[in-house]
């Protein structure tokens, strides 16, 4: 009985707004904007952060990464062009970090040197990563082919390999050529293994890049030296850095921030100068969720007000209804409705309005996004609470917006409203 | 007009034994106007009894809507009471208004009022609608009095496809949905010719000798002659009673 009175209710209100259709749908469309913009804005914030929070979590949760920086006051002194720039992590650094923070499980500590490698006629170049094998796990580096550079390659600096898909496929024309050799200045490396090429992180640098050669790092210091020597602008340049970057991995992610100020404590303690820089993925992990919340809470204002401006379109039109039907509501009056059934009534074809709107909302919003992602190339998530929130929103803002005209339409005098012309 | 619902016995409506259906006692309304207050009724006692047709006339501002609105139970008296089917009425809840209206009272208006988006039927199943009747129920009697009045080929049809009269039919049918104790009617042929309008009012004289209680507000003694009483108002108070 309730139901088919609902039901009734429901038609008779399609019926009253068919028959002003335009207006109808104009005021339709104000929420079907503000439904879709929310849908879109918080689809966009969503695969935008996602990108973000899924870099940073290849870094791995759990590594504390540190690099060698040169100092600033060393950066400027660039006038006097024999000088050479000593700076930046220690193997001792290293060995000290594993030896006396007890949480730190291992550390992969690396070498970086900008080289040109050559096969017969093909030269390439390339930059030469001096690493040992913790370096491929802990930064989750995919083998395609062979095997990575283990603990004898490292202890014996042994001359071998390990390139990246991309680089194999330009230096080898194939990308697995296990067992060939490639020359890097004048020494001859064995190509032992070929690992996945993975696009780099956005905020930090994990020495993996497209064209990439890892090899002991034993062997970087035995064949390549440790002077960096690099002709800048005509300028000689020259740099003695031990490492570039050490990956510290944490025994468990509750850790990492007290591993973290450990690490800091002790660097400090051993250089005079800033000439490294930590970064803590986890720690960033956290920052970019964080910037996640005010992205989505600002998105969700903007899409907020928008949706605001449909419910005032919603409650202009049913007051013009309130209005237009003065002498309808003084007839249902007087038949009988009591005050809460005209209020009933009137929140019914509010509701049909903004629900028609958030329905309709929902398909332009699931829709925007696709299209914002074929032409900008930007990534988007539609998340299934993002589209129950604005259905919520546009029954809640039918709700809103309407009850004030429905009530307004209730206190109606129903004689006056009877003699209303 | 099909005569086979219409035969309940011709009755003299000058037996005294018939049942009190309003009785009024001192009935008064008073507006207030800045310092001014209008008596609009200034002190009405009346009875009306079961079967009765009364035709309440008077120039405007007689005070004879002001009469048919407390009838109607659209509004409260000031002072004095109505008393409804033995049930006083006249400091009722809005809501209990609104059900007695539902329940007991039916209304026809001079500008018919039907509403413009329902079909014929629809219009004559909203009180039943209000009433909560069940829809297919409420089909069969909204279709029966549409038969009634003589639209029952109608039902369909919108309330703007028809002609004056034939809105105003259905504005009876609507008004006789609910079974009232009473129908009110407010200068029914006011908006027709007068063709239309004796049509009407030969169906308001027929619903009569079917045994409806009618009472109907007009200033046109040609229209009030269809009652079988008489009601002339002055000034806010009964003038004189004939019939």
């Amino acid at each position: 009985m309730k139901n088919a009175r609902l039901v009734q209710n429901i038609r008779l209100g399609i019926k009253t707004l068919w028959l002003h259709r335009l207006r109808s749908g104009l005021t339709i469309l104000g929420v079907v904007f503000g439904v879709a913009s929310v849908i879109a804005m918080l689809a966009v914030g969503e695969g935008a952060s996602k990108e973000a929070i899924e870099e940073i979590r290849k870094l791995g949760s759990r590594n504390i990464i540190l690099e060698s920086m040169k100092p600033i006051d060393q950066a400027s002194a660039g006038s006097e062009n024999q000088r050479i720039s000593v700076y930046g992590l220690l193997y001792d650094d290293d060995s000290r970090l594993r030896e006396t923070i007890p949480t730190v499980v291992r550390t992969a500590p690396t070498r970086q040197l900008n080289k040109t490698a050559r096969i017969g006629d093909q030269a390439m170049d390339l930059r030469v990563v001096g690493t040992t094998g913790a370096w491929f796990d802990l930064v989750q580096r995919r083998l395609i082919a062979g095997r990575v550079i283990d603990e004898n390659d490292v202890r014996q600096a042994r001359p071998v390999c390990v390139l990246t898909e991309h680089g194999a496929r330009r230096l080898l024309a194939t990308a697995n050529s296990i067992g060939e050799t490639i020359r890097i200045e004048n020494q001859v490396l064995e190509v032992i293994g070929i690992v996945a090429t993975e696009a780099s992180g956005g905020g930090i640098q994990t020495p993996d890049q497209p064209t990439d050669a890892y090899i002991p790092i034993t062997t970087t210091r035995d064949r390549f030296g440790e002077m960096i020597i690099e002709m800048n602008s005509g300028s000689r340049v020259m740099e003695l850095v031990e490492l570039h970057q050490i990956v510290i991995e944490v025994v468990d992610e509750s850790r990492v921030e007290a591993t973290a100020d450990a690490v800091e404590a002790m660097l400090r303690r051993f250089h005079d100068q800033e000439d490294y820089k930590m970064s803590v993925p986890l720690a960033l992990l956290k920052q970019a969720e964080d910037t996640k919340r005010r992205f989505n809470i600002v998105l969700g204002a903007i899409a907020g007000i928008s949706l605001l401006v449909g419910g005032i379109g919603i409650m202009n039109i049913m007051l013009a209804s309130v209005t237009e039907r003065t002498r309808e509501i003084g007839v249902r009056r007087a038949i009988g409705a009591k005050r809460s059934q005209i209020i009933y009534q009137f929140l019914v074809e509010t509701t049909v309005l903004s629900l028609t709107g958030g329905l309709l909302g929902i398909a332009v919003g699931v829709a925007l996004p696709t299209i914002i992602t074929h032409f900008a190339g930007m990534a988007t998530v539609v998340t299934v609470w993002s589209l129950v929130l604005s259905v919520g929103i546009s029954l809640g803002i039918g709700l809103v917006f309407g009850i004030y005209p429905a009530m307004r339409a209730a206190r109606l005098d129903p004689i006056t409203a009877l003699r209303h012309e | 007009m099909s005569q086979a619902n219409m035969n309940a016995p011709p009755t003299s409506d000058i037996t005294p034994s018939r049942e009190v259906i309003i009785e009024l006692r001192d009935l008064q309304k008073i507006y207030t106007m800045g310092d001014n207050r209008v008596h609009a009724l200034a002190g009405i006692s009346a009875t009306f009894r079961r079967g009765e047709f009364w035709a309440i006339m008077g120039s405007s501002g007689s005070g004879k809507s002001t009469m048919l609105n407390l009838l109607g139970c659209l509004d409260r008296p000031t002072e004095g009471s109505y008393e409804l089917e033995g049930k006083n009425v006249s400091q009722l809840s809005d809501d209990s208004l609104s059900e007695i209206r539902l329940r007991r009272i039916g209304f026809i208006f001079q500008s018919f009022n039907l509403i413009a988006q329902m079909t014929v039927q629809e219009n004559i199943e909203l009180p039943l609608f209000y009433q909560g009747w069940d829809p297919e129920k409420s089909q069969a009697r909204s279709a029966e009095l549409a038969q009634r009045v003589g639209l029952g080929e109608r039902l369909t049809h919108r309330p703007t496809e028809l002609s004056g009269g034939q809105q105003q039919r259905v504005a009876v049918a609507r008004a006789l949905a609910n079974d009232p104790a009473i129908l009110l009617a407010d200068e029914p042929t006011g908006n027709l010719d007068s063709a239309t309008g004796d049509q009407i009012m030969e169906l308001l004289g027929d619903l009569h000798r079917s045994g409806v209680t009618i009472i109907m507000v007009t200033h046109e003694d040609e229209i009030a002659n269809h009652a079988s009483h008489q009601m002339h108002m002055r000034d806010g108070l009964i003038d004189r009673i004939e019939g």
